[in-house]
């Protein structure tokens, strides 16, 4: 690999903003053939990066080289002439339109008068997609693909030029295992034909699974690049963050409550049926299984977002029907969602309103908000939770992903609930607030929360949780004490191949 | 000092810049142009002015809420001419028509209750069935019109009531009773939706729907009362402007609801809801009432004003456009 001319490399790039050096001085290269992983903490100039890259930015210093010829970019149209390619995490295709239509975009093949060329069209889209051997063909309407099959179009337009290098920015964040691997081919095959490829991913296993070598950012200096079948997740990560990352089993040390929440044989066909599980004050119960299991499903019904079909829920022991999220406010049950920015804040509004949100009703003043008191509760989760912000009135979408967690921890803990339901709690959260989500989660269940925690990562699951359960499509398959859990058994539970459901 | 502050400060200061360049523009054109004799910036014209205002700038406010609220309310104008007729032909009833003046208060009640019961008849439809609220208010504009004409064909309904038509011209401390409605609308209005629950509610729901539902909020209920408020406004705008005239056509009111429109979109207020403001609002009835008024003032008739105003309301947008992309370096399209 060393005597061939680099695919892309980057020199010196600097990238100042008013007030912040975004870039300072970042240099690496991509070898055709090769898998190169960027890393770094959100906030690290991964994203500013890929924007110079790309010709939205202008560097301030640097030179972008794309075999061995300097180049400018003046836009994105520029860098995909150049053969810079990108796959972006969100999807930019035009669900009514067929794949043929998305992937040659702009550039539909003409016949005489003006008029487009189907069959060629058709054709032409036939060839790429064989080669990326899809279940679809070029007719299909992007819309009724699944999102895995959409990034495959994605893909397929990035073939459609001659591309020297193709970015990959999160692109598993929403994919299932299998088709996590079909992309993982897809990767290996433009590999083969000599393509450099970036990725760029928070996730460990992946990187050093695909990976030839990583390339790491800290505060937008470049840290190093490591060759992946010579370093540890430990040593990415300590370059990263500049230190090492707890990942170990932390099974409570504290005694348990009363049972807080019980489901009795709990049912919304078809997303999931007969669940029954327990959970008792002070104790972290964790849920994993695939994406589609029926795990956040769960989530909803018991936030009254959804109606069961049958089964009952209690509440220290006493049955309950929650009809509404309002209901189960009311009854102290809280819902961490999934998808932070669509489903649990507002992003135009600040910190402090955000916070007291559910509550906002009972802090009034006559008809008015007692606006002093949301701020003594905004003040008190702002220290308690170590939320960085440089004050209440900042707008909550120009926080980092792991303060607006915990603005969305924080608007729950205010309100003092028997039962919170965390759901993913650190998607899209870099490496240092991650550990800081996953020790709070820790720290609630010891001042006698009851929590549930729904994770697709593994790691995540094992070192928060004190049991398990592990759900294979809509069923819980078994549930694990701290001590029998092992990454094997878990996996075959949440395959289905695991046992009988075991109390 | 966080970034963007400087086009913050553009954007809400606009409507009033535009309103100073207004003024400028046309006490300088009417020393020209203009066939009277006393100026535009006269003590008496600029208390009409507010006079005017009223009509449209009650309603305004209402629609500020429920624009704010991610939806919009097409049937004010049908709101407004059917309270009008109710207004105006119960006193004439035998029950009322004895009471003397004690039928005045009467009548008002009955013309609000009017409009509250159609905007809670809107707010239930958009609220049950989930239709937007777009489609929703275009039927029941349509539908609420429909009545207006059922109730008295093509006459005008009148009732001239002295007592009405003196309060209504009244003037206390030098404004009239229509610009102190407004005022007290637009003053009530502002601490709902800055100091109340009801209002931060109001901006939740239209920033992001899904999340204000888990954070416990009922959208359903909460946007029907704010289509109550609108209609409880058209109701008091038709009110305030008919106890003084006295006469409403079937037509009256017509595109009053694009009038009433546009002056919150001048105002700031986004579409898609969860940002707006009272204030800025107020800016935008006033801006185009002094449009209006200015260009009448020079001597242009009524289309070359719709022209005009259509004009300014398409170039503000883009402006408004051109600030707020520089900002986040949006995708040209």
């Amino acid at each position: 690999m060393t005597d061939q001319t680099p695919a892309l490399r980057l020199e010196g790039i600097v990238k100042t903003f008013p007030g912040v050096r975004a870039l300072d001085g970042v240099s690496f290269s991509v070898m055709p053939g090769e898998v190169h992983a960027l890393m770094g903490e959100n906030g690290a100039g991964k994203s500013t990066l890929m924007k110079v890259l790309g010709g939205i930015h202008q560097p301030d210093e640097g030179r972008i080289i794309v075999n061995e010829v300097p180049v400018v970019m003046s836009g994105p149209l520029e860098a995909k002439a150049k053969g810079i390619v990108f796959i972006h995490q969100e999807l930019s295709l035009a669900e009514e339109l067929t794949v043929a239509e998305n992937i040659y975009l702009g550039e539909l093949p003409r016949k005489r008068f003006g008029l487009v060329d189907w069959h060629k069209l058709d054709a032409m889209t036939n060839v790429i997609l064989k080669k990326l051997k899809v279940g679809f063909d070029a007719k299909t309407r992007v819309g009724d693909l699944s999102i895995a099959n959409q990034q495959m179009v994605e893909i397929a337009r990035a073939l459609t030029v001659d591309a020297k290098a193709v970015i990959f920015d999160e692109p598993t964040a929403s994919l299932t295992d299998a088709e996590k691997s079909v992309l993982f081919d897809v990767i290996a095959d433009l590999q083969k034909a000599g393509v450099g490829i970036i990725y760029i991913s928070h996730r460990m296993e992946e990187i050093f699974k695909i990976t030839d070598r990583i390339s790491v950012l800290r505060d937008g200096q470049y840290r190093g690049t490591l060759d992946t079948a010579e370093t540890s997740e430990e040593e990415v990560t300590q370059l990263m963050i500049g230190r090492t990352l707890d990942l170990s089993r932390s099974a409570s040390r504290h005694e348990l409550g009363d049972v807080a929440l019980e489901v009795r044989g709990l049912c919304c066909k078809p997303l999931f049926e007969d669940i029954s599980f327990e959970v008792r004050a002070g104790e972290v119960l964790g849920f994993y299984g695939l994406v589609g299991a029926g795990r956040t499903e769960i989530a909803e019904t018991l936030f009254g977002l959804r109606d069961p079909s049958a089964g009952q829920i209690l509440l220290g022991g006493e049955e309950v029907r929650i009809q509404s999220p309002a209901d189960a406010i009311a009854r102290g049950i809280s819902l961490v969602p999934e998808d932070r920015k669509g489903q649990g804040l507002i992003l135009g509004m600040n910190c402090r309103d955000n916070m007291t949100l559910p509550q906002v009703d009972d802090l009034t003043a006559g008809p008015f908000v007692a606006e002093g008191s949301e701020v003594a509760i905004f003040d008190q989760y702002r220290d308690k939770l170590d939320i960085r912000t440089p004050g209440w009135k900042q707008l909550v979408g120009n926080l980092s992903g792991g303060n607006q967690q915990k603005i969305v921890i924080g608007k729950w803990l205010s309100m003092h609930p028997q039962v919170l339901i965390v759901d993913e709690p650190t998607r899209g959260i870099d490496v240092g607030s991650k550990s800081e989500i996953h020790n709070l989660i820790r720290d609630l269940a010891a001042q006698g929360y009851a929590v549930l925690v729904i994770s697709s990562e593994m790691p995540e699951v094992l070192h928060v949780s004190d049991r398990i359960v592990a759900m294979y499509s809509g069923r819980i398959m078994r549930t694990f004490t701290a001590g029998e859990v092992t990454e094997d058994n878990l996996i075959q539970a949440i395959s289905g191949i695991g046992g009988a459901t075991a109390a | 000092m966080q970034a963007g502050t400087l086009s913050t400060f553009l954007k809400r200061g606009a409507i009033w810049g535009f309103i100073v360049l207004e003024l400028i523009f046309f006490t300088v054109a009417g020393e020209f142009l203009s066939l009277s004799e006393t100026a535009f910036m006269d003590a008496g014209n600029m208390l009409l002015l507010f006079k005017q205002s009223a009509p449209i700038g009650i309603i305004a406010m209402g629609m500020t809420i429920v624009m704010i609220n991610g939806n919009i309310d097409l049937s004010v104008g049908a709101i407004y001419a059917l309270c009008a007729v109710v207004l105006l032909d119960s006193m004439t009833w035998p029950m009322l028509a004895g009471l003397g003046d004690a039928a005045i208060p009467l009548a008002w009640a009955l013309a609000l209750l009017t409009g509250v019961a159609l905007g809670a008849l809107n707010g239930l439809i958009v609220w049950k069935t989930g239709v937007d609220a777009f489609i929703v208010t275009l039927g029941s504009m349509l539908g609420y019109r429909g009545l207006v004409f059922m109730y008295n064909g093509e006459q005008p309904t009148s009732h001239l009531n002295w007592t009405l038509v003196d309060f209504a011209e009244a003037q206390f401390l030098g404004l009239h009773t229509a610009t102190w409605f407004l005022l007290v609308v637009t003053a009530a209005i502002w601490f709902l939706m800055n100091k109340t629950v009801h209002g931060r509610n109001a901006y939740a729901i239209g920033d992001n729907r899904e999340a204000a539902v888990n954070a416990g909020i009922r959208v359903g209920p909460h946007m029907m009362i704010n289509f109550m408020i609108i209609g409880f406004l058209a109701a008091l705008s038709a009110v305030v402007f008919y106890s003084e005239s006295g006469s409403v056509n079937p037509n009256d009111g017509e595109l009053y609801e694009l009038w009433v429109i546009t002056a919150v979109v001048l105002g700031g207020t986004k579409l898609t809801g969860g940002a707006g403001s009272i204030v800025s609002t107020f800016g935008g009835v006033v801006a185009i009432q002094l449009l209006r008024k200015g260009l009448a003032h020079i001597g242009a008739d009524t289309s070359t004003v719709n022209l005009v105003i259509g004009l300014i309301l398409i170039a503000v947008l883009f402006l408004d456009r051109q600030l707020n992309v520089k900002g986040k370096e949006e995708l040209k399209i």
